[in-house]
This record gives C-alpha cells, sequence and structure tokens, in this order.
C-alpha cells in the first residue's frame, strides 16, 4: 500500500540520514541528538511492521535512558568541539571503500537470497492475529512461558551491569564522614582508652 | 743407548717445562703477566728504579738493555737452579754418549737401526719411527750434543738473571731433542717431525723475550719464511712418495737410480722427475738454511738470547738443511740440474751475505750475515758433489761460530747489553780471555793456516776450482772473493770491539770479564776451533771419507774430486789464503791506522752503503711484493669474506631480517582501537568476499 | 511498490555500515564509537523484527526485546568506563589511546 511504503521511505530516509550524522557531526552533543532521531525513526519502522510494544519499548529505554546517558556523560566530561582532524581524510577513502565493499557484498546476499519452502514449517511461535491478541500481549504469552529464563538471565544482566557501573566509577570524597559500623563493633578497651595521670593542677596538655 | 742420546733432552725439556709451569701458577695467580713498555736504548737511569734492586753493574739480567723495564727487577723464577742442572746434566750425559756413538759408529763400523714403534701405517703409507744411526748420523749427534751441552752451560751464567730460567732451559733441551730426532731421521716423515720442531723451538727461543714486540715479530717472520721452505719440503715429500710410493730413505735410495731420465707432465712442460723433486727439497733447505732470497728471517733472528743465537743460528738449526742435502745425497747425485742449482744458491748466498756483513753495526747481526755466507760455503760444497767436505765446514764451523757468538754474548754482557760496535773500543784490555777466544774464532772463520776454518774451507774451494762445469767456476770465483770479504769484516769486528780508543767510557770502565762458568764453554770451544781441523782431515776428505761415511753419503763424484784436488797447483791452493791476508790489510788500514776513511768512504759512496746497509733492500722488496698483497688479500677475506658474505648471509644476516620483519610487524600494533577495529572489518570482508565467490557454498 | 522483506534488510545493512564506519572513521572521541555500536545494534534489531514480521514468528521480537536490554547494559559499562577513563588521563580523544601500542 502506498501509504505504508511513503512512510517507510520517510522513516529510512531519516533514519540513514541521522545516522550519516551522528557520525560527521562536530559537536557531540549534536551527535547524540542525532541519535535519538535515529532511534525514534526506527520505532517508527517498528511500529510500521506491527511490533508496537518494542517500538515503544525503543522510545522508553533506548531513547529515555540510553540516550540520555550519553548525553550526561558528555556534558560531564566536557568534551570540546573537535575540528575534523586530518586523519579522516586521508583515510576515508580507503574506509569508505572498504565499507562499500561491505556494504555491497551485504546487499547481494540480501537481494539474491531467497527464504526457502522448508521455513514455514519450522516457525517456533507463530504470531496471533492482531485481532486477537494485541501485540503486547502476543510477546507476554511467550516471554514469560517459554523464554522466561532469558528474561530471569537479561534480569541478572542489568543487575550486574548496574553494579559494575557503580564499582566503575563511585569515588569517596577525601573528607566525608561515614560510618563504618564493622569498625565500631570491632572496638576494644586497648585502642578506645588511654589512661593519663595528671597532675593536680597540671591539667592536659 | 740411541734411544738415551735422543730421550734425555726430551726428559729435561719436561721437567724444566714443568718447573717454568709450577713457577708460573706461584707467581701469576690468575693475573695477567705484566705490561710491555716502551724501548729504552740503555739501562734504566737509577732514580727510575725501584728501591732495592741491585745496582746496574750487578743486575747482568738479561733484560737491562732489551728495553723491556720489569715492574720490578723480578727475581729469578723458582726451581731456576735445578731446572738448569737437571737439563744440563742430562744433556752431558748425551753429549758424552754421542761422542762414544761417534767412534763406535764412525771408526768401529756399528751402523745401527734402532726402531721405536710404527706411527703412520695405512694403505702404502708406512711411517716407522726408527733411529738411524750411521756415520753421518754419527757426526751430526756429536756436533749437536756438544755445541748444546756448552750452550746450556754458558746459558747457567748469561741467564743468571732472567726471571725465566726454567722455560729457557726447557726450550734449549726441547730443542735439542727436536734436532736429534731431525738427525737420527729415518724416514721423510720423521724428519720433517724434527724439522717443524726445531723450526717451533726456534720460534719460542726467538720470542722468548715475548713482552718485546720486536722479538715477536722476529719470531714470526722467522716461523713464516720457514714455513715457505717447508712448503717446498712438503710438496718434495709428497712428490718421492707419488714415485715411489713410500718414505723411508732405503726404499728411496733404492729405488732412485730407476727414475733417472723419467719425465712427467705438468701444464704443458715435461719435467724431469728428479729435478723437480730435489729442487721442491733443496727449497726447504733454502728457508730452514736462510739461503738466498729465504734469508730474511736470520738477523731478525738475533732478537733472542745469545746463546740461543749460539745453538741454533749458528750451529745446530740452519745446518739441518745442510744435513738434508747431505742425508739425501743419493737423490741429489742423480739429478745435475738440482745439484748445480744448490751450488749456485750457495755461492750467491755466500758473496750476498758477505757484502752485507761488510757495514753492519750490531756485533751479533755481523756474526749472523757471517754465518749466512759460511752456510753458502756448504751448500757449494753440496752441490759439487763433495758432501763430505760440506759436513766437514760444518762441523768446524759449529765450533767457531758457537765461539763467536758466545764471545760476542760475553762482551755484550760486560758492556751491559751494548751490542753496537761503534759504542765499544779498547776492551782487550778489560776482557782478556773472552778477546783471546774471540781471536781464535777469527782465524777459524777466516781460514788463517792450520786452525780447523782453513782445512774446511779451503777443501772446498779447492773442490770448486776442480769441478767441471760453469757453475763450478762461478761458484769458485765468488767463495774465494768472500773469503776476503769474511776476512775484512771479521778483523772489523774484532778492531772496533777490541781495539781503539773506547767510545763509551761510562760503560767501558764498568766492563769486566764474565763468570767462570761463561768461560769454560768458550775456552772448550776454541780448542775445538783449532783441534777439530787437522786430525779431522782424513776423515772428511780424501781417502779416508769413503771409509768413514759408507754408505750414508754418495760419494761418487766426490771421489774424483779429491784425486784432482791433490793435484793442484800450488797457486791455486794458496790463492784463498793470499785472499785472507787482504781482507786483513783492508781492515788493519781501514781500522786501526786511518779510522776517518770508512767515515768518508761511506759518506762519498753512500748510495752503496745504504745498498748494502739495507741488506741489498731485500726487507722492502718483500714487503712491498709479498707482505702487502698479502695483508690485503687476507683483508679481503677477513672484512668482505668472512664478514660480509658469511655473517652477513649468515647468522648477522638472519638476525637481522628477523629484526627487520619484526619492526615491520610491530607498526601493525599501533595501539588504536580504530585501526584494530578497521583490520577486523577487512578481514571479514575478505572472509565475505571468498565464501561469496570462492570456497564453500550453501 | 510493495515494501517487501529486502528493503528492510537493506537499510539494516545500510545502518550496519554505517555503524562500522563510525567506530573507525571517527577520530574526535570516544563516544561516538559507543555511539556507533548503538546503531550496529539498532540495525541488528531492525533485522530481527523485519524478519519476525515477514516470517510471522514473535521470536524475532522475543530476540529484539534481549538485545535491546543487552545494549543498555552494554552502553552503561561503556560509559561507565569512559569516565574512569577519562578521570585518569584527561582526555578522549581517541588518537591519545594508544597504550597498547607495540
Amino acid at each position: 500500500m502506498i501509504i505504508t511504503a511513503i512512510f517507510f521511505y520517510l522513516f529510512a530516509a531519516v533514519c540513514v540520514a541521522s545516522a550519516i550524522m551522528v557520525i560527521a557531526a562536530r559537536n557531540p552533543v549534536h551527535s547524540v541528538l542525532f541519535l535519538i532521531l535515529a532511534f525514534v525513526n526506527a520505532a517508527g519502522l517498528f511500529v510500521l511492521l506491527g511490533a508496537e510494544f518494542l517500538a515503544m519499548i525503543l522510545i522508553v529505554v533506548y531513547v529515555g535512558a540510553v540516550a540520555v546517558l550519553f548525553l550526561f556523560v558528555v556534558m560531564m566530561l566536557d568534551v570540546d568541539f573537535a575540528e575534523l582532524r586530518r586523519g579522516v581524510l586521508t583515510y576515508l577513502p580507503i574506509g569508505g571503500l572498504i565499507g562499500a565493499v561491505f556494504l555491497a557484498e551485504l546487499l547481494v546476499v540480501v537481494g539474491a537470497w531467497v527464504i526457502g519452502p522448508s521455513v514455514a514449517n519450522s516457525i517456533t511461535a507463530p504470531i496471533p492475529p492482531p485481532s486477537a491478541v494485541s501485540n503486547t500481549e502476543a510477546l507476554g504469552l511467550v516471554l514469560y512461558t517459554r523464554y522466561v529464563y532469558f528474561f530471569e538471565a537479561a534480569g541478572i544482566v542489568l543487575l550486574i551491569a548496574m553494579v559494575g557501573a557503580i564499582v566503575l566509577t563511585l569515588r569517596h570524597k577525601p573528607n566525608v564522614r561515614r560510618q563504618n559500623i564493622a569498625d565500631q563493633v570491632a572496638r576494644h578497651r586497648a585502642t578506645a582508652i588511654e589512661i593519663v595521670k595528671v597532675k593536680p593542677g597540671q591539667g592536659l596538655s | 743407548m740411541y734411544e738415551a742420546i735422543v730421550v734425555l733432552p726430551l726428559i729435561g725439556a719436561v721437567v724444566a717445562g714443568l718447573i717454568s709451569l709450577v713457577g708460573a701458577r706461584d707467581r701469576f695467580p690468575g693475573e695477567d703477566p705484566p705490561p710491555p713498555h716502551d724501548d729504552h736504548a740503555a739501562a734504566p737511569a737509577p732514580e727510575d728504579r725501584p728501591r732495592g734492586a741491585p745496582s746496574p753493574e750487578a743486575q747482568h739480567g738479561a733484560f737491562a738493555n732489551t728495553g723491556v723495564e720489569e715492574p720490578e727487577a723480578a727475581p729469578p723464577a723458582a726451581g731456576s737452579q735445578l731446572a738448569e742442572l737437571i737439563t744440563t746434566t742430562l744433556l752431558g750425559i748425551a753429549c758424552l754418549l754421542s761422542w762414544y756413538a761417534f767412534y763406535d759408529v764412525g771408526f768401529l763400523g756399528h751402523e745401527a737401526r734402532v726402531p721405536i714403534f710404527t706411527f703412520i701405517s695405512f694403505a702404502d703409507l708406512h711411517s716407522e719411527w726408527a733411529l738411524r744411526v750411521d756415520a753421518l748420523t754419527a757426526v751430526m749427534l756429536v756436533v749437536v750434543t756438544t755445541i748444546s751441552f756448552l750452550v746450556h752451560l754458558y746459558s747457567v751464567g748469561y741467564m743468571a738473571d732472567d726471571p725465566y730460567q726454567p722455560r729457557f732451559f726447557s726450550y734449549l733441551s726441547f730443542f735439542t731433542f727436536a734436532m736429534l730426532m731431525l738427525v737420527t731421521a729415518d724416514n721423510l716423515v720423521q724428519m720433517f717431525f724434527g724439522w717443524e720442531g726445531v723450526g717451533l723451538a726456534s720460534y719460542l727461543l726467538i720470542g722468548f723475550w715475548y713482552h718485546r714486540p720486536q722479538a715477536n715479530a722476529a719470531a714470526i717472520k722467522a716461523f713464516i719464511v720457514n714455513r715457505v721452505g717447508d712448503f717446498g719440503f712438503s710438496l718434495g715429500i709428497f712428490a718421492v712418495f707419488l714415485l715411489t710410493g713410500a718414505v723411508d730413505f732405503d726404499t728411496i735410495f733404492a729405488q732412485a737410480p730407476g727414475f733417472v731420465g723419467k719425465t712427467f707432465h705438468f701444464l704443458s712442460w715435461d719435467l724431469d722427475v728428479l729435478l723437480v723433486v730435489c729442487l721442491l727439497l733443496f727449497m726447504g733447505a733454502m728457508g730452514k738454511s736462510a739461503q738466498f732470497l729465504l734469508h730474511t728471517w736470520l738477523p731478525d733472528a738475533m732478537e733472542g738470547p745469545t746463546p740461543v743465537s749460539a745453538l741454533i743460528h749458528a750451529a745446530t738449526m740452519v745446518t739441518a738443511g745442510v744435513f738434508m742435502v747431505a742425508r739425501l745425497s743419493p737423490l741429489f747425485s742423480l739429478s745435475p740440474g738440482a745439484s748445480a742449482f744448490v751450488t749456485f744458491i750457495g755461492a750467491t748466498t755466500c758473496l750476498f751475505a758477505a757484502t752485507v756483513a761488510l757495514v753492519q753495526n750490531d756485533i751479533k747481526r755481523i756474526i749472523a750475515y757471517s754465518t749466512c755466507s759460511q752456510l753458502g760455503y756448504m751448500f757449494v760444497a753440496m752441490g759439487l758433489g763433495a758432501y763430505s767436505v760440506g759436513m766437514f765446514h760444518l762441523f768446524t764451523h759449529a765450533f767457531f761460530k758457537a765461539l763467536l757468538f758466545l764471545g760476542s754474548g760475553s762482551v755484550i754482557i760486560a758492556m751491559h747489553h751494548e751490542q753496537d760496535i761503534r759504542h765499544m773500543g779498547g776492551l782487550w784490555r778489560k776482557i782478556p780471555f773472552t778477546y783471546a777466544t774471540m781471536l781464535i774464532g777469527t782465524l777459524a772463520l777466516t781460514g788463517f793456516p792450520f786452525t780447523a776454518g782453513y782445512f774446511s774451507k779451503d777443501a772446498i774451494i779447492e773442490s770448486a776450482a776442480v769441478s767441471n762445469g760453469s757453475v763450478a767456476g762461478y761458484g769458485f770465483i765468488l767463495t774465494l772473493v768472500a773469503v776476503a770479504l769474511t776476512s775484512f769484516y771479521s778483523w772489523r769486528l774484532i778492531f772496533k770491539t777490541f781495539h781503539g780508543a773506547p767510545h763509551d767510557p761510562h760503560h767501558y770502565e764498568a766492563a769486566h770479564e764474565s763468570p767462570m762458568v761463561m768461560l769454560i764453554p768458550l775456552a772448550l770451544l776454541a780448542v775445538g776451533s783449532i783441534a777439530a781441523g787437522y786430525p779431522a782431515l782424513t776423515v772428511f776428505t780424501g781417502h779416508g771419507a769413503d771409509d768413514f761415511f759408507r754408505e750414508s753419503l754418495k760419494l761418487g763424484a766426490a771421489n774424483t774430486l779429491f784425486e784432482h784436488a791433490e793435484g793442484l797447483p800450488l797457486l791455486m791452493s794458496l790463492a784463498p789464503t793470499a785472499m785472507m791476508i787482504v781482507g786483513f790489510v783492508v781492515a788493519w788500514g781501514f781500522y786501526i791506522r786511518r779510522p776517518d776513511l770508512p767515515v768518508t768512504l761511506a759518506r762519498e759512496q753512500s748510495l752503496l752503503y745504504e745498498f748494502l746497509l739495507n741488506k741489498w733492500y731485500f726487507d722492502e722488496i718483500y714487503d712491498y711484493l709479498l707482505v702487502r698483497p698479502a695483508m690485503w688479500l687476507g683483508r679481503l677475506l677477513w672484512k668482505g669474506g668472512d664478514g660480509f658474505i658469511i655473517d652477513g648471509f649468515g647468522p648477522d644476516g638472519v638476525s637481522s631480517r628477523v629484526l627487520d620483519v619484526t619492526r615491520n610487524v610491530i607498526r601493525l600494533q599501533t595501539g588504536y582501537l580504530y585501526h584494530y577495529a578497521f583490520a577486523m572489518l577487512i578481514g571479514v570482508a575478505a572472509l565475505i568476499t571468498w565464501f561469496m565467490f570462492g570456497g564453500a557454498h550453501g | 511498490m510493495t515494501v517487501g522483506l529486502g528493503h528492510y534488510l537493506a537499510l539494516g545493512a545500510i545502518l550496519f555500515t554505517l555503524g562500522i564506519v563510525g567506530i573507525f572513521l571517527n577520530r574526535k572521541n570516544v563516544i561516538i564509537i559507543l555511539m556507533s555500536i548503538e546503531l550496529i545494534l539498532l540495525s541488528v534489531n531492525i533485522n530481527l523484527v523485519a524478519f519476525s514480521t515477514f516470517l510471522g514468528d514473535i521470536v524475532g521480537q522475543v530476540y529484539a526485546l534481549i538485545v535491546l536490554t543487552v545494549a543498555a547494559a552494554e552502553a552503561a559499562i561503556g560509559l561507565a568506563i569512559l569516565v574512569a577513563y577519562f578521570r585518569n588521563r584527561g582526555s578522549i580523544a581517541v588518537e591519545d589511546i594508544n597504550l597498547m601500542k607495540g
């Protein structure tokens, strides 16, 4: 249908353009913003494909969390405007050539390749018709039953990532007082008390 | 008994060597020996001497004027006395046994062949170690052991202050052993062993004071020039083996007549085999006996201590060449061409060395050139076929030449290691005994009537006079002229050393006679210089020679010579004596009556004077023609061949290539992530391309 | 004209290539590398969802969800490393990161 095609081409074009700008932008903040644009367009493409849950998740997680995180870091690191370094120009031909070769090969594969007829018989979990079950529900029906292990594993991965991020970047400020319960509990008389014989009238000097 | 004669010196050498090694261990426990110092012209000044060292008069050591400053006046090595005693005694015993053997073999006719063991036995080559004792050997045994014993005795006094006496005596005894092996050899291989052994001993002894660079250079020069001769000698031995299939003398001599007139083909020439063989063998004699063209080492060999010069370069080693020709007389007598060449070389050497000796200023060098000249005489006789006459001169020459050398050693000690005769003079009052013995030696050398030298030298000249052939005539003229020159330079030496006014008052005042242990050998040799002449005449010349030498020398041609010699006109037989008187008169005029004459003559004839003084520029010619190209070739092979090619393409090349490869590989590891990612991408692209167009499908 | 599977796959390929090119063509700073990685992961997601739709298999979307999760985790860790690196070195210019130089 023509509308679908128009939207597809629109989303695809903008997506590719913003991807290019991610790499080519001088200001890193602009790069992050173009990344956000790319994600949004990808989300649009997902909607076109009928995976609206994934599309929304893309917005929420990728744009809302990951891209914002990128932005935080870019701001924090105070990265300057980078001049287009000379290295790009010298490497651009050969890099571009290799990239073009690579792309050409991928496209040849995509173009020449057909789906075999037997594949249709080995679909693992067929999509139920959208009139009966929404996309979200369909995902949930499969995710929490057959793929619960992967679901849990993904959760563990996230937990570990969180721990790892904290471990990597946590710094104790030197002059912030904090409690160390173990030390407090492990006090004993020898280290806590000191007996000083004070002469009358002398005071503790 | 004969084993004893040969082995006793070896035992002495080994014992003295062990003493020397043990002593060296004590002296230098792991450190380097003291470094050499720069040369000094005279004895070190008193203020340079360390405290407590003896004064110059007492320091008779062999070091004082050689230019080496030992850090302290080092004491003689431990065990020196023991080493001296053992070696000298053993040699004395060997000497007595040799005289007995001389009587036994020569006069009683008990020739012997004592096999010891088999050395090589491989396919056709059989070399047995055996002692061949015939009359020729007996003569040489006497000469070698007597002179060696006297030199050992003399060295006890001469080397009294040297720190390395055990080593010296060890080398002397080793030399004697090698020489005895040479003269008792039954085959060419054994003779070659002795030949090389005496060459080695000569090297060790010339370079005895190895801290001196000149001594080292002289030792190497001697060895290398000898080597050139030895090369010819070896080729001769190979040729003999090729021809006869054996190396022992009996077989060779038996087969030799069968090769007369045979030729072999070589590079488009047809060469007479015996001529070639004899010429090659003679080349060895030329090197060892310092004949013309291979003579350059002998004067420089005077760097060694004087007893060494007396033993090796007067009486024994240099006569090894003469002995070899005598031993191989059956071969040489079959080749007239080679014999003529021998005479030619001998005569040329005779005159050449005599002309050079006219103007030399070092006392030992004069006597060295005199030796060279007298060896020429011996070869003249050998070439004419008068082998026994040549041996006669060898016999007498050993006595008076050793006497002259040892006497000059006594003079050198008296003058505190001054060797330049221009600094001497008037010594006959100070060292009369040495003067007397030197006088006797000179009389014998010049051929004064009734001394030993008179008989032997005149015999040679007479042989040359009566022989046929142009070479004989050439030999006669040259030897006759050399008599005059010999007389001149010998008397020149005597006059400048012992007569006239002293040129160095300081040394002159301090001169004194040598100790008794040095004077006894001088006396004995003086007796020999006179007594070894007339009684030996019948043994060596005339018909007695045949009875004495029997099979050891081929005297066929000589017998006719002796007959003719008896019929020589009186004028001819007195000619040598006349020449001697002429030389004496001229020397008297130059150095006693008009001492200014030689000076003006040298100045006016400066070209001739320089030519003679520089030994006819032989050293310079050889340096230019041979030494420089050899060094160039050596350097080329070293730097270019060895360094560039072998090292370059071998280990160094491989390691450099490895380094190059590594260096280039390192450049891939830039440390930049994007380079690595790029590399990965290239790899992936390549893999995909390969899979798509090549490799696995599906 | 109907947009078929091929179009989506082609788009995925283009984004993938752009991501890869971005890794080694950038000389500015390391954050661009991390963003290029995100682009690659995005292209993979597009591939997965496209196949899921055109094959009628929901597993593709499940897979894409997991990929999303992992991508987020990886971005977090990557940025943490970057922050730590910046604290130590003071610069995140790519050309200065060559300590591994052989």
